[in-house]
């Protein structure tokens, strides 16, 4: 079949905001083609599989590698993603859109890697709770510190590693990637209020994080 | 909690931050921010970081050996 793109092939994208690529990726697999393409991978069409892998790669392996922060470790969370997902791809209903089901099992797989590299992370319920020590302190006043408009983005990126899982997760979700609340929310099975609050939370650590590396870069 | 947007604390605005802000209200039109400087800082920096972020970490393709290590994957279970 001449016409079917290998996987190794790169979709057209329409960047959007130096970086979020969400809408083209999410509304491909609404069109009638696409919709084709995962009734043929569920009744176990090889090569439709490899076009719902061409169409997805790049946003599972960026998920992937914005959590782990490794290559070689987001490679092999992405290789075991896609295998999961040609295990349980008989298994989809449609309830949610393609693509959220997709990211939700590749969260899975994330989580139960950091979970191995000791994080007590059990499941998406435990990743959604930090610990309470792990939250931001609350922030009256002190407006002396306000950050300034250009962050640096060395630090910031420092900063979203050094976050607990959940709060990561939540802030890469929808700051970096550019899903709504809904989305997460059915994403993680969680309530809308709660991404909210957690990407609230997420965002307040790193404040916190990026005035406590002006204080240092201010001490003489 | 007082509810009257115009005398709310600190303490009970940034209590309804986050849901005001997932909720996508304006909320630098917020009565309580005409005179707070302190949480108008708060509010300034959130979204200073929120725009940062989609600057960061830019989206990248897989190198294709991934893809022929699944392939391989799932000949040898089949």
């Amino acid at each position: 079949m001449a016409d079917v793109p290998t996987p190794t092939q790169t979709p057209q994208r329409t960047r959007v905001n130096g970086g979020k690529e969400a809408a083209t990726d999410k509304s491909a697999v609404t069109l009638p083609a696409d919709a084709d393409v995962l009734a043929r991978a569920q009744a176990g069409d090889h090569q439709a599989f490899a076009q719902l892998y061409t169409l997805h790669k790049r946003r599972i392996y960026s998920l992937c590698l914005r959590m782990v922060g490794n290559v070689a470790e987001a490679e092999d969370l992405t290789q075991e993603a896609f295998l999961q997902l040609h295990r349980k791809i008989a298994t989809f209903r449609g309830d949610s859109a393609f693509s959220t089901w997709l990211h939700r099992l590749a969260i899975n797989v994330v989580l139960m890697q950091l979970r191995k590299k000791g994080l007590s992370l059990i499941s998406l319920d435990e990743a959604m709770e930090p610990n309470p020590e792990e939250g931001p302190s609350r922030s009256f006043g002190a407006p002396d510190l306000m950050l300034t408009g250009a962050i640096d983005r060395l630090v910031l990126e420092r900063a979203i590693a050094d976050l607990p899982a959940g709060y990561r997760l939540i802030f890469i979700l929808h700051d970096v990637e550019g899903f709504e609340h809904n989305e997460i929310a059915s994403m993680l099975e969680c309530s809308i209020g709660n991404s909210k609050s957690q990407l609230h939370k997420a965002r307040l650590k790193l404040r916190e994080a990026l005035r406590m590396q002006n204080r240092q870069e201010a001490r003489p | 909690m007082n509810d009257d947007r115009s005398t709310l604390s600190c303490a009970e605005f940034q209590a309804k931050m986050a849901e005001l802000i997932g909720s996508g209200e304006d909320l630098t039109l917020h009565p309580h921010l005409k005179d707070c400087e302190g949480c108008r800082a708060l509010l300034a920096d959130l979204q200073t970081i929120a725009d940062a972020a989609r600057q960061l970490f830019p989206s990248v393709e897989p190198p294709d050996e991934v893809w022929e290590h699944i392939e391989s994957a799932i000949k040898q279970k089949n």
